[in-house]
């Protein structure tokens, strides 16, 4: 039996168990009993405990199997791949899994053994699985089925379970990311071994080719990530003057000055730049704007690189626009009417009242909102790839190629590549920095979104 | 309950010395008429307060008086209004300068998200009423004497205006009012957001107003409108039912609705 038809049976198993339970319990109500909770409760409890521990089990056996199964295979190689490097053992591993599935191409001889020995073992195992859940199933409605009692608390156990089951869904949220952290600080900390932080911090020069020979010339990568600051910050600051302003004023316009039916229409229209890939703005970026903004450069007579930061920084400013303009909507049209009111009241104009009463209230949550766009801007990888080019130049010429930390950190992990070189590893070291100050900025932004919220409640 | 048909206001609807006229004045949301025909004058140096049950339009004929409507889309005026002879619906009128003739205090103190002290100076700001920092000082401290705060609040005038207790910030918002001088003075149940003591000194301040101010106030208390006003107006479903002096509504009303409303068999 396979995993996708055992779900279905232990589903099945499940729906069967709340009709039972259900059912029990109007038995025991229809004899003049009063029942602590709902006939449903009881249907529930007996629906969980005969569908969640099997599915959990199955999920483990998952993630168990494999490894016992292959720990069991090993002994059956022959023994001069037993004695091997554990590198050799692993590719007889996998050449015995593929040639029990029939897809092997090398012929082997000497692993038809293990090949029979596997096919033997796995349809051990499977029979074993289903048996083991399909019984484990019919134990959760055989126990529930004898705890069901008038007095039983049903409903408060099926809210305990359901509130662990709450738990458990964050718990995978945070455990997500404190893994994604841990790695990314261990392989850092590796780097840091053969990099000196101080140099990836301070250092002006990044140029990261490792050798693949020692009498290679050019062999000493530099590790020095500043030009790769400056870039990201060069291009962010670019996009942050276009989308800041024209987010803000298109965010005045559609709360303030707008009527309902231009909102309706402009609001989702605006939205709509944010559903674009980021990929087709990188083309559009780099096929589009970059030749418009060289040509002007050129009839100014100014040297204009193919590949420039403006490029990138102008498209990924659009793309940002509605973020910015979203989000400061929002939290305008959360400052409360009777301002506003107060304001017109005194005789003011609409202008002087979203300049004086409504922008004011609503700051903290525009720089909150402006906040969370910077983070999005530093992140962006995708137009800065197509537009602004791959050149570590340390450069604050907006006319000149740059480069990012996050189209470096692809740059560095796309191709083969030893997995120790200093070269992989200096992808998490930029990855650690662009994480900690996206948090922080994130962090800061949420701080003062929330003291704004406390404000008017 | 239903609309009166041809109806007539009973009572004194019209004084000698008007500072404000109302003729034929209807209001419409949409399709739906909430105001039938008023007709009302507002003495100079008058307290008068409208009353009536819920809905019955006493809040929108007041936020006529200074065109707030005007920020509702589907809100439409009809009749003439005038301020001293001058129609405020006329085309040619800048709501600017008629708001800053008639202010407005609302139902919930609004105090901006400003110090107190920018809290007043904000409406002499934008008419440009001081010419310099020291005439600024001078409104703000004289509003705020007006408005009997400034002994509570001298010592802390940049301190967020938000702060102050629910008493205090009406109290706030009605210097913000005074601060650009107006003529008529509009108050939308200034009150009914105040505990008992923050209320008594709001009806106390508006008294002594009196002196300097028309004053029309909404209210859905009959002891404030017997306190503080001298005529007062019952308006039910959008229709002006009577004004009369104040004392003759609540101790002889000539109408039988009028009655019904203030001996509290509906409210």
């Amino acid at each position: 039996m396979n995993y996708s038809s055992l779900i279905i049976a232990v589903l099945i198993l499940l729906g069967g168990a709340y009709l039972l339970g259900r059912n029990r319990a109007r038995a025991i109500a229809n004899q003049g009993m009063k029942l602590h909770s709902l006939p449903t409760h009881y249907g529930a409890l007996m629906a969980l405990w005969t569908g969640l521990p099997p599915l959990l089990l199955l999920l483990l056996w998952g993630l168990m199997e494999p490894r016992i199964v292959d720990q069991l295979l090993v002994a059956q190689l022959p023994a001069h791949i037993q004695n091997g490097s554990g590198a050799e053992i692993q590719l007889a591993v996998s050449k015995v899994h593929n040639l029990a599935i029939g897809s092997g191409v090398s012929e082997a001889p000497e692993l038809q053994p293990a090949v029979k020995h596997l096919q033997a073992l796995q349809q051990r195992f499977d029979l074993l699985q289903a048996g083991v859940i399909l019984a484990l199933a019919l134990i959760g409605v055989a126990l529930t089925w004898r705890r069901i009692k008038a007095d039983m608390r049903a409903r408060s156990e099926v809210e305990r379970i359901v509130r662990y089951m709450l738990f458990a869904s964050s718990g995978i949220a945070v455990l997500t990311t404190l893994g994604i952290l841990a790695s990314v600080v261990y392989e850092a900390w590796l780097f840091f071994h053969k990099v000196s932080i101080f140099e990836f911090l301070f250092g002006t020069s990044w140029s990261p080719q490792i050798a693949l020979r020692a009498d290679q010339s050019g062999s000493s990568g530099d590790f020095g990530a500043v030009p790769l600051f400056a870039g990201t910050l060069l291009i962010s600051l670019i996009a942050m003057v276009i989308a800041v302003p024209v987010g803000l004023m298109a965010a005045i316009y559609l709360s303030e000055y707008a009527t309902s039916r231009v909102r309706s229409f402009a609001k989702p229209a605006l939205e709509i730049l944010a559903g674009i890939p980021t990929v087709v703005y990188g083309f559009f970026a780099a096929l589009t704007v970059a030749p418009i903004i060289r040509g002007l450069g050129e009839s100014m007579g100014l040297d204009v690189s193919s590949e420039s930061a403006l490029a990138a920084g102008l498209v990924m400013g659009i793309m940002i626009i509605p973020f910015v303009s979203s989000l400061s909507d929002d939290v305008i049209n959360a400052v409360p009417q009777s301002l506003r009111d107060g304001s017109y009241g005194l005789g003011a104009t609409r202008s002087e009242t979203v300049r004086q009463v409504v922008i004011p209230a609503a700051l903290p949550g525009i720089v909150g909102a402006v906040m969370l766009a910077v983070s999005r801007a530093i992140g962006e990888t995708m137009i800065v790839a197509m537009a602004a080019g791959l050149a570590a130049n340390l450069t604050f010429n907006p006319l000149d190629s740059v480069t990012t930390v996050t189209v470096q950190i692809v740059t560095l992990l796309v191709g083969d590549q030893e997995f120790d070189s200093p070269k992989t590893l200096a992808a998490f070291a930029l990855g650690l920095v662009l994480f900690l100050v996206t948090l922080v900025l994130n962090y800061v932004a949420l701080k003062i979104v929330q003291k704004y919220r406390e404000q008017y409640d | 309950m239903s609309i009166i048909e041809n109806h007539t206001t009973n009572g004194q609807p019209f004084c000698k010395d008007p500072k404000l006229t109302a003729r034929g004045v209807g209001v419409f949301y949409g399709e739906k008429q909430a105001i039938f025909d008023v007709s009302l004058d507002i003495g100079a140096n008058e307290v008068i307060a409208l009353i009536g049950p819920s809905g019955c339009g006493k809040s929108t004929f007041l936020r006529c008086l200074n065109r707030m409507n005007d920020t509702i889309d589907i809100c439409r005026v009809t009749g003439a209004i005038e301020l001293d002879g001058e129609d405020i619906y006329d085309p040619k009128v800048d709501v600017v300068p008629l708001r800053a003739r008639v202010g407005m205090v609302f139902q919930k103190p609004n105090p901006f998200p400003k110090s107190i002290y920018d809290n007043i100076a904000y409406g002499p700001r934008i008419h440009g009423l001081a010419q310099s920092r020291v005439e600024l000082d001078e409104i703000v401290e004289k509003s705020l004497q007006r408005a009997g705060l400034w002994n509570e609040v001298k010592d802390r005038l940049h301190a967020p205006g938000t702060g102050l207790s629910g008493g205090q910030q009406q109290r706030l918002c009605i210097a913000r009012t005074i601060a650009v001088d107006p003529e008529v003075i509009l108050m939308d149940e200034p009150c009914s957001a105040l505990d008992p003591i923050a209320t008594a000194k709001i009806e106390e301040l508006i008294d002594e107003l009196r002196e300097n101010y028309t004053i029309a106030i909404v209210t859905h208390s009959m002891q404030q409108a017997a306190r503080v006003s001298q005529r007062t107006a019952y308006f039910h479903l959008g229709q002006l039912i009577e004004v009369n002096p104040t004392d003759q509504v609540f101790t002889t009303p000539e109408h039988a609705l009028t009655e019904a409303y203030i001996t509290g068999r509906f409210g």
